[in-house]
């Protein structure tokens, strides 16, 4: 409770921890792995070029089946505390939240440790990550489902790759251009002046110890 | 939000079909057409793999209830009249490839060669993958897009797109363009293939006439 502390600048405050980095940069690379191998089954006139067709699709079979583990696997065991936790602030909305989003992001907002366009992006990637598990599988194994399934499976199959692949690229520009942000998901650590700054709310709750909900 | 993004996948499986029978009709091309890049082949194949066949060791069988059963091999099929055109083609999962040139030997000239006997009702296919079949009736076999090819997009029909010798049936969805022809039976009762016994009408009209002939079939 003693707000007696060294100088403000020079506190880190942990945002990540292991667990849920090495989560997001085992996630990253099987999307990557995944949008790399979609592109010439995709775009059909590239394929041979570097492995024989039959291995990339493989390749994509697998990685695709495994894209959900990093997430159930961080979240499902005793070191999943920080994951759970963060995936309940995720699905935490205040009222202040939907205004600011309503309003374009131009409502006062006192930032949660995600802001809305953070949640949203979680939101949505999780997700697209059921809705082209469960497509994809309707692809690979459509003896099992009906016939008349196979163009939406198709189709949403490849609506959803375009989008999670452009909300990606926007995350990466994200990333890229918030080098505080970005360094919490190779350190984990954000300095308690960006925390004031950026989160808070979140900010609040550290100090005081404990969890508001 | 989770589940509203969920519930537009699961809308969109099941509802895929229909609006993409609505756009077929309307645009002549399925959901695929409604994306960039939605115009090119897909490659599907029932074994997971694709069966390598030389066009030196290629023989095709034609047997069954014909005057000459014949085994024909690449150089018989290339010393037959060509025909050639450039025809889509369209995938039954809604994918459309325009403008494709296509090369072979007319399936109606093969029949009139080895003499198609009475009272044969239609022809079956077989493939070197073992795995998919198809079949005609013999007025299907007859009309004069449908072919035999062994040219595809102006060079040899390579192996995923089926060759070196492969099916194609112009007028009905791709699934009727069976890949890696090994065989043509002339036969007494149309046999659902692969595909139909899967779900897909034996008669695979791209307007979706579902009788054995087709009143209308100029769509492609």
């Amino acid at each position: 409770m003693s707000l007696a502390q060294a100088p403000a600048a020079t506190m880190h405050i942990l945002r990540f921890d292991r667990v849920q980095r090495a989560a997001h940069w085992s996630n990253a690379l099987l999307f990557f792995i995944l949008m790399l191998t979609a592109i010439p089954l995709y775009f059909g006139s590239f394929f041979g070029v570097v492995l024989p067709r039959h291995l990339i699709e493989q390749i994509h079979l697998w990685t695709g089946l495994a894209l959900p583990l990093p997430i159930i696997i961080s979240l499902i065991g005793p070191w999943g505390n920080a994951m759970r936790r963060d995936v309940r602030r995720i699905n935490y909305w205040t009222r202040d939240e939907i205004r600011w989003v309503n309003t374009m992001g131009k409502s006062k907002l006192e930032a949660d440790k995600f802001n809305p366009g953070q949640k949203m992006n979680a939101i949505f990637v999780a997700a697209s990550i059921l809705v082209m598990l469960v497509t994809g599988v309707m692809l690979q194994w459509f003896r099992f489902f009906p016939v008349s399934w196979r163009p939406g499976a198709t189709f949403v199959h490849d609506v959803f790759a375009y989008l999670v692949f452009f909300v990606v690229i926007g995350h990466t520009y994200m990333a890229l251009t918030h080098r505080d942000s970005l360094r919490s998901i190779f350190k984990g650590w954000v300095s308690e002046g960006w925390a004031l700054r950026h989160a808070e709310r979140w900010m609040r709750e550290e100090k005081l110890g404990g969890e508001e909900r | 939000m989770f589940l509203a993004v969920a519930a537009l996948g699961a809308l969109g499986v099941a509802f895929g079909n229909s609006i993409q029978n609505i756009l077929g009709n309307a645009f002549g091309s399925g959901l695929g057409g409604l994306l960039p890049g939605g115009d090119r082949f897909r490659i599907y194949s029932i074994t997971g793999s694709y069966p390598e066949i030389s066009a030196d060791k290629f023989r095709l069988n034609v047997s069954g209830r014909v005057d000459r059963p014949a085994t024909l091999t690449m150089a018989d099929l290339q010393a037959m009249p060509k025909t050639s055109f450039t025809k889509a083609f369209q995938c039954v999962t809604g994918w459309r490839v325009p403008d494709v040139h296509w090369e072979g030997v007319k399936l109606s000239d093969i029949l009139d060669s080895v003499g198609v006997q009475p009272g044969a009702v239609a022809v079956g296919f077989d493939s070197y993958d073992h795995a998919d079949s198809e079949s005609l009736t013999i007025d299907q076999a007859h009309l004069p897009d449908v072919i035999v090819a062994y040219s595809m997009l102006g060079a040899p029909v390579t192996t995923a797109h089926g060759g070196p010798v492969r099916l194609y049936v112009a007028p009905m969805f791709g699934y009727k363009s069976l890949k890696w022809l090994s065989g043509i039976r002339v036969i007494d009762k149309v046999e659902p293939g692969y595909w139909e016994q899967n779900g897909y009408p034996v008669n695979g009209w791209l307007n979706g006439t579902t009788g054995p002939t087709n009143p209308n079939p100029e769509l492609t």
